[in-house]
């Protein structure tokens, strides 16, 4: 059943260097200058030896000579009542970013916020995290982070910037005032807003997203007569069909998304169910790889698709479609839609009014509204129109705008045609931004005020129309920076204070004092059961639309086309500057720190001379991290990038990721130090502006080999580990719907046939070994963990959030490139099938499995893992001696090797210069430091460290029932990957509970459960229940 | 440990003759000598002192746990009434010794007064209005949430405290010492024993090897020269070898102990004496290290802490302190640097914002890849503050009493019991509770902190 997994081109192949590196654990010996001679043979040995005889005894008895260390113990002056030092507190608070707003709670210890945790109150997430929210607390002590206000790059003090402000506004004369933001979230800002534009006459407040979603705000204006932004309902869908949208990764509200989309992923094994999930794309994205049937288009073709899909919805044949396969799938798919009115859902990730507009009417088609299309509550986080923007660029270059404030916008970068703005900009008298960064637009601004990092801020968030969530300060400000509003309030000549303003504000709406302070506890207001509602659809703008796609441009199908995406961690670069998302593997290429060009295998061998099939030249391409620098030319820009080959990918489309290339004073992760150059390269000047909205998608690109390399770091082809049965049905079981339903013990029989020589299943933990089980009488708390693999979607939360709770080092790219990424979750990508184009796509998010018979344990020469009576696989890093036996014998290569010291734990200081880069050396930084976890060991060179079950978490979980004198209950404890997990798809707890979520868990999914290389006897405590497709036709046996 | 502390004197005497006879007679045994010697070292009285202090402190807690009531009736008092009163003496309250008595003995008046005073004082009762005024109308704090059988439980330890109180003066303390200069006199009158045994033991070896040579010279059979001894090749070896053991075991023990800091006693910005606060004034610990009973650290009160009592308390009036030097401690002076750190005028009102941090000289440092939690031990495992930090209760300036070490730490783990039944969270432990039932685990010694894994890696490193 099982069809072959694999990891890489090289495992698909079985090429040498593949058996190679499964057989060489690491690629390399320690970093000692040693000549392969021995000892006695090496130069110097006598004298060396002598040397380092001197200078241990000599450092020994300065050491031994060495007083103790005189230390302070400083307590409050007066202590906060609430406080107790050294207890952590949560505080109900917004994250904000570019419009995109969560409602989080902030971790804080000793009054710093180390770890951002979603919040359960909130309707919308769930509690739920991206990858980026979790990195934000990190951004918070970024070194790059502007410190006091300036006035052309000069110190001020906030009075100097006030008053040269005033002076300017006063100079303006006629010429106005437009305030440039991206999307507010903020109800009551909107108002500071408002008060400002009324007292300053002609102002006005321009709202500019750099990936807009203009294309649907103007669709339903046109066909609902609402420029607003519907709720999605994917929970309510039993067939969803996506037409490039990456609703799992980075459109519209992802977590929200991921969590309703689960919902229809979930199984239950009594009655197998499950929603249907077809996408159509042209570059490998996250929700791509998660559906349950992918077919691959041009970029161009993207109207053609929807156009063809409301035809085959309403029954009518579809034309305008070349490829077979393509015209099958919009088939396909739109018997399934029909088949499910009301239960279907269409979304589409075009930016184009008329595809939007198309997409609205398959989806009156399809009876959305009211059901999976909620019109009750409408977004606020995207409000951006691209024209305005564009109208906005006209203004300022005829001279019409007398001053320009920013916050929030960056334009100079994210503008395709930047240098249009620039110029305006440079006619504009007055310019003031509020960014709290040197971005490129801030550093053409005459004033800049820095803004307060939302963890510093007040503020609050009207997510979607209804839905409220509050911000509030975490910390003292760390500079001199103020928020916003404050400078607005001022300007407009109000005397009170923003918090006061806010408090006002919500004490009216809320119910006096103690409404508000009741909202503030729990960082949200939601309205009260709102039924869902539909609008009504007219369908006068769809024959226009429809008409227009027509008259689109073919493409040639000789051209090359190019998509501009979004990465899942990096965002439209507002996660290029935070260290932990730039180390955070991609979901679907598995590179950190770089930006890349996209191309399929089949382009490979045309454009690279690659051919995969090809043993030689796959290990080529895939071994050594060089790859091919290809330059790309279109819209008159070039630009180089190395090329990836990524399956998936639509052969006559490459794709490159927004957010790089660029300016130096952002921080040390986007600028490579060395090379002098920016990390990546620019691809937002390749968008261009189509009937008023910003399209990503360029219709033909010139690529050229520049036969040049550059190395990427891709972290899929580290710690491989091989299986004695090949195809790595022992690693990761997956099966069809179909099958599933046929035969729903099939992968019951697949483990009992993996274990018969040593019992079966029911013998097997008992037989399978020599030694007595001296784990299974122990009393009180065994750990355990269930993975679902169908609701994984692989976004790589727990990832970040992992690195954020353990104090996981950054090793930055170069140690990367040499497989010492440390890590302590990985999520596995694997393809399935040997369609090379179009192949399935799973991910397993894999940490140490904390064996009860762990192979790690027992060749550690000096015991410094071992297991516990709670059944976690123990790490003592003070006893470690760095012999890496463990990690050579760990059967899935989970743990994780410090071979440098990565963390500045030792203490010499800056003995780590010209060892690890800048980025590596600035996370040892004070400021940056701050964000460490105090409850967490920070390791040293020299030893080995893997997942502890975030053991810190368990403590402290037992001795709070133990305080309450009760057991312990599921609600105590959440690890940080389970915590940051949008899909629920981790679940821990205490194995020898009867009633605990992961006892239960596994009971109720007998059929489905698995061990991970279950026939090694390691006897693992993480469970994993196997991913199903929903494909109905059963596939062909692969060969 | 369980072997009598006079009996193990007499027995290492024992072994350090038989030592050094064997060594000398069969230096191939030496290092299984030493290791032996070792392992009853740890148990010698010198470093006895500790854990025999640990031990005694332990079956002390282990009494007073058993009887539930008092124990409660302890932990409500120094939760709700000490901050007022002290049983034998007063303070803003008066002494709570013979509190029934005064009372005439009528609990329900009692009962009520405590939960709420405010509305006793108006019945009119005369006792009541009396001590009122007596304390200059200072009102007594409400205590609606005090149920009656724990005013109960609080009335029973004051009756019992105080008949203790009277009963004994202070019985604890001076058997230690007196046992500690018994231990030292006796080790050198040991050491001195050895020596002159192992004088012996070389004379009669020389004695003996002279004689040899005179019985072979008798029989005619030439002997070699006389090697004088300091270049004879066993002595020198045997020499050389004791050098080495003796120097790498000191070293090893030195290299161990590095970084250890037990007896640190460092003076501090202010002299601040536990004796007077806790000892003679009896405040209750948690008063100021409010985090014992809720976190990790049981944190250095803060200035506005001090201040809650010092802005009425500022002479020093009671016995004389003396430092560690001898020298006697001005209590009003040390007083005064208290307000010059909060920034207090006497006779003005405070202002709290004006206060500065006092920076304490920190005693108690763990390494930084060591977890402790107060809470955990004082809260949930219910032991005493001076089981670590040894009679603080009668200390001036604080010192360190326990060496701090991971052996100090994990020896006191595999010995003490959890309050396995009292505390609901270990009612998971289903066979443990079966054991205990059935007999399997002896119930006088329970349920140790090792048995449940306190003494696995990750209790305390991760």
């Amino acid at each position: 059943m099982s069809k072959q997994h694999w990891q890489s081109f090289g495992e698909l192949n079985n090429s040498d260097a593949y058996k190679q590196s499964v057989n060489d654990e690491f690629q390399e010996q320690l970093p000692f200058e040693a000549d392969d001679k021995g000892f006695l043979e090496a130069k110097h040995p006598r004298r060396d030896f002598l040397k380092f005889l001197g200078f241990s005894t000599a450092a020994a008895t300065i050491a031994a000579s060495c007083e103790i260390p005189f230390t302070k113990a400083i307590p409050f002056a007066n202590k906060p009542e609430d406080i107790v030092p050294g207890n952590y507190m949560y505080y109900a608070t917004t994250y904000v970013q570019d419009g995109d707003a969560v409602s989080v709670l902030a971790k804080v210890r000793d009054g710093r916020p180390i770890k951002i945790e979603g919040n359960d109150l909130s309707p919308i997430t769930k509690g739920g995290t991206s990858a980026r929210v979790q990195a934000s607390v990190l951004d918070l002590y970024d070194t790059a982070r502007l410190r006091f206000p300036t006035i052309d790059n000069n110190e001020a003090t906030f009075e100097d910037v006030d008053k040269a402000v005033a002076a300017g506004i006063a100079g303006l004369g006629s010429a106005p005032i437009v305030i440039l933001t991206s999307t507010i979230v903020s109800p009551s800002t909107k108002e500071v807003i408002a008060q400002f534009i009324a007292k300053h006459p002609g102002a006005k407040h321009v709202v500019y997203d750099a990936v807009s979603y203009s294309g649907i705000l103007l669709a339903n204006e046109a066909t609902y007569g609402k420029k607003a932004i519907p709720t999605y309902r994917f929970d309510n869908a039993k067939v969803i069909v996506s037409l490039a949208a990456d609703f799992l990764g980075t459109w519209l509200s992802p977590i929200e998304f991921a969590k309703q989309y689960a919902v229809g992923k979930k199984i239950n094994e009594k009655n197998p169910e499950m929603s249907k999930h077809i996408h159509f794309e042209s570059v490998a994205s996250l929700t791509g790889s998660n559906a349950d049937e992918r077919f691959l288009h041009r970029p161009s073709e993207t109207g053609a698709i929807a156009v063809a899909l409301l035809a085959a919805v309403n029954g009518q044949a579809v034309t305008g479609i070349d490829d077979a396969k393509l015209k099958a799938g919009i088939v396909k798919a739109a018997k399934e839609l029909v088949a499910k009115k009301g239960e279907a859902l269409v979304v589409s990730g075009s930016n184009d009014k008329n595809v939007q507009i198309v997409v609205n009417a398959i989806n009156e088609a399809l009876q959305a509204g009211g059901k999976t299309i909620d019109w009750s509550a409408t977004y606020n986080t995207k409000a951006g129109i691209d024209a305005d923007f564009a109208k906005l660029v006209d203004d300022m270059n005829a001279g019409g705008v007398g001053g320009l404030l920013i916050f929030g916008a960056n334009p100079a970068y994210t503008w395709f045609d930047s240098k249009k703005f620039v110029d305006g900009l440079k006619k504009v008298k007055l310019t003031v931004s509020f960014n709290g960064k040197a971005d490129e637009t801030t550093k053409l601004c005459k004033f800049v005020i820095p803004s307060n990092h939302y963890l510093e801020s007040w503020g609050d968030a009207e997510i979607k129309s209804g839905y409220i969530s509050l911000q509030q300060p975490t910390i003292y400000p760390l500079f001199k920076t103020r928020q916003l509003q404050d400078s607005l309030l001022s300007w407009s000549g109000s005397t009170v204070s923003y918090l006061d303003y806010l408090k006002q504000y919500w004490s009216a709406k809320l119910g006096g004092a103690a409404g508000w302070d009741k909202a503030l506890q729990e960082g949200v207001v939601n309205p009260s059961n709102a039924a869902l509602a539909s609008a009504s659809f007219s369908s006068a703008s769809v024959s226009a639309a429809t008409s227009a796609i027509a008259s689109y441009k073919k493409a040639n199908p000789a051209s090359t086309e190019l998509y501009l995406y979004q990465k899942v961690a990096i965002g439209a670069g507002e996660g290029t500057a935070n260290p932990w998302l730039q180390e955070m593997p991609d979901p679907v290429t598995k590179a950190t720190w770089d930006n890349y060009l996209i191309v399929s295998p089949a382009k490979a061998k045309t454009l690279l001379n690659i051919d995969l099939t090809n043993n030689g030249q796959a290990d080529a391409y895939e071994v050594k991290p060089p790859k091919h620098v290809v330059s790309i030319t279109a819209n008159g820009v070039t630009v180089k990038l190395p090329a990836l080959i990524i399956p998936g990918t639509h052969t006559e489309t490459v794709g490159i990721a927004l957010g790089y290339g660029r300016n130096k004073e952002l921080g040390k992760s986007v600028f490579d130090e060395e090379a002098g150059i920016a990390v990546g390269a620019n691809a937002f000047p390749f968008a261009s502006l189509a009937d008023g909205t910003v399209s990503f998608a360029i219709g033909s690109v010139d690529l050229k080999d520049t036969k040049e390399l550059y190395p990427v770091a891709l972290t899929q082809t580290h710690n491989i580990y091989n299986t004695a049965q090949g195809n790595r049905t022992e690693v990761m079981k997956e099966l069809t719907l179909a099958e599933f339903k046929a035969k729903p013990t099939e992968i019951l029989e697949d483990r009992e046939a993996e274990v018969k020589p040593y019992g079966g299943l029911e013998n097997y933990r008992a037989q399978g070994t020599i030694y007595p089980d001296s784990m299974n009488d122990r009393p009180g708390i065994k750990w355990g963990m269930s993975v679902d693999l169908n609701t994984c979607n692989g976004c790589g939360a727990c990832v970040v959030a992992c690195t954020a709770e353990n104090n996981v080092a950054i090793v930055g790219k170069p140690e990367v490139l040499r497989g010492h990424e440390m890590q302590w979750l990985r999520i596995d990508r694997y393809y399935s099938g040997s369609d090379l184009d179009n192949p399935k796509v799973v991910f397993q998010p894999l940490m140490c499995q904390h064996c009860d018979n762990a192979p790690c344990e027992n060749v550690c020469p000096v015991a410094a893992t071992n297991h516990s009576s709670e059944g976690l696989n123990q790490m003592t890093y003070n006893r470690c001696i760095g012999t890496r036996y463990c990690a050579n014998n760990c059967p899935y290569k989970v743990r994780r090797f410090n071979w440098a010291d990565y963390t500045g734990a030792d203490s010499f200081p800056d003995n780590q210069k010209g060892v690890v880069n800048d980025v590596v050396l600035n996370m040892s930084d004070d400021l940056t430091r701050m964000v460490l976890n105090p409850d967490v060991t920070v390791r040293s060179r020299g030893v080995i460290e893997k997942c502890s079950f975030c053991v810190q978490r368990l403590q402290s979980a037992k001795l709070s029932a133990k305080k309450e004198s009760r057991p312990l209950e599921d609600s105590d404890i959440k690890v940080a990957c389970q915590q940051a997990c949008p899909t629920n798809a981790i679940v821990f707890g205490n194995a020898n509970d009867k009633k605990s979520n992961v006892t239960v868990t596994r009971m109720d999914n007998p059929n489905r459960l698995f061990l991970s290389l279950e026939q090694l006897h390691v006897l693992p405590n993480v469970t994993y229940l196997a991913k199903v497709r929903n494909i109905e036709e059963e596939e062909k046996k692969e060969a | 440990m369980a072997i009598d502390a006079q009996q193990m004197k007499k027995n290492f005497g024992l072994l350090i003759v038989c030592h050094a006879t064997v060594i000398f007679s069969h230096p191939e045994r030496i290092f299984f000598y030493i290791k032996k010697q070792q392992t009853v070292y740890m148990a010698f009285p010198k470093s006895l002192s500790i854990p025999s202090l640990i031990l005694s402190i332990l079956l002390l807690t282990t009494t007073i746990s058993n009887k539930v009531s008092a124990q409660d009736g302890k932990s409500l008092f120094s939760q709700n009434c000490a901050s007022c009163h002290a049983v034998n003496k007063k303070l803003t309250g008066p002494a709570l010794a013979g509190v029934e008595d005064r009372w005439g003995g009528d609990k329900k008046k009692l009962h009520a007064w405590i939960h709420n005073s405010a509305a006793f004082l108006k019945t009119g009762d005369t006792y009541a209005n009396n001590l009122y005024n007596e304390y200059n109308k200072t009102a007594m704090n409400l205590f609606p949430q005090l149920t009656d059988a724990e005013i109960d439980a609080i009335l029973g330890y004051v009756s019992t405290a105080a008949k203790a109180a009277s009963a004994a003066p202070a019985a604890g303390g001076g058997d230690v010492n007196a046992a500690k200069g018994e231990e030292s006199d006796n080790s050198l009158l040991f050491g001195i024993l050895t020596l002159v045994l192992a004088v012996v033991a070389l004379v009669l070896l020389q004695v003996n090897s002279n004689l040899k040579k005179l019985a072979d010279e008798k029989d005619g059979i030439r002997s070699a020269e006389p090697v004088p001894f300091w270049r004879n090749k066993a002595y020198i070896a045997v020499v050389v070898v004791l050098l080495f053991i003796s120097g790498g075991y000191m070293t090893t023990r030195g290299a161990i102990s590095y970084g250890r800091t037990k007896n640190y006693q460092p003076v501090q910005p202010i002299y601040y004496s536990h004796k007077v606060h806790a000892g003679v004034n009896q405040i209750n610990c948690q008063y100021c290290h409010i985090g014992v009973y809720q976190g990790k650290q049981a944190t250095i009160p803060s200035v506005n802490i001090c201040m809650n009592c010092h802005m009425a308390i500022n002479e020093y009036k009671g016995a004389k302190i003396y430092n560690e030097e001898g020298e006697e401690v001005n209590g009003t002076a040390e007083i005064k640097k208290l307000y010059k750190y909060a920034g207090f005028e006497e006779g003005k009102p405070w202002d709290a914002t004006k206060a500065q941090p006092i920076e304490w000289v920190r005693i108690h440092n763990l390494p930084d890849h060591v977890y402790f939690n107060h809470a955990q031990h004082v809260k949930v495992g219910q032991v005493a503050c001076q089981t670590c930090h040894g009679e603080i209760q009668k200390m001036g300036e604080v010192k360190q009493f326990a060496e701090l070490s991971m052996g100090w730490c994990v020896n006191c783990h595999r010995e003490t019991k959890v309050q396995f039944k009292d505390n609901g969270f270990y009612s998971i432990y289903e066979k443990y509770h079966a054991d205990l039932k059935s007999g399997k685990i002896d119930s006088t010694k329970g349920v140790t902190v090792e048995m449940i894994g306190g003494t696995e890696c990750q209790k305390c490193h991760y």
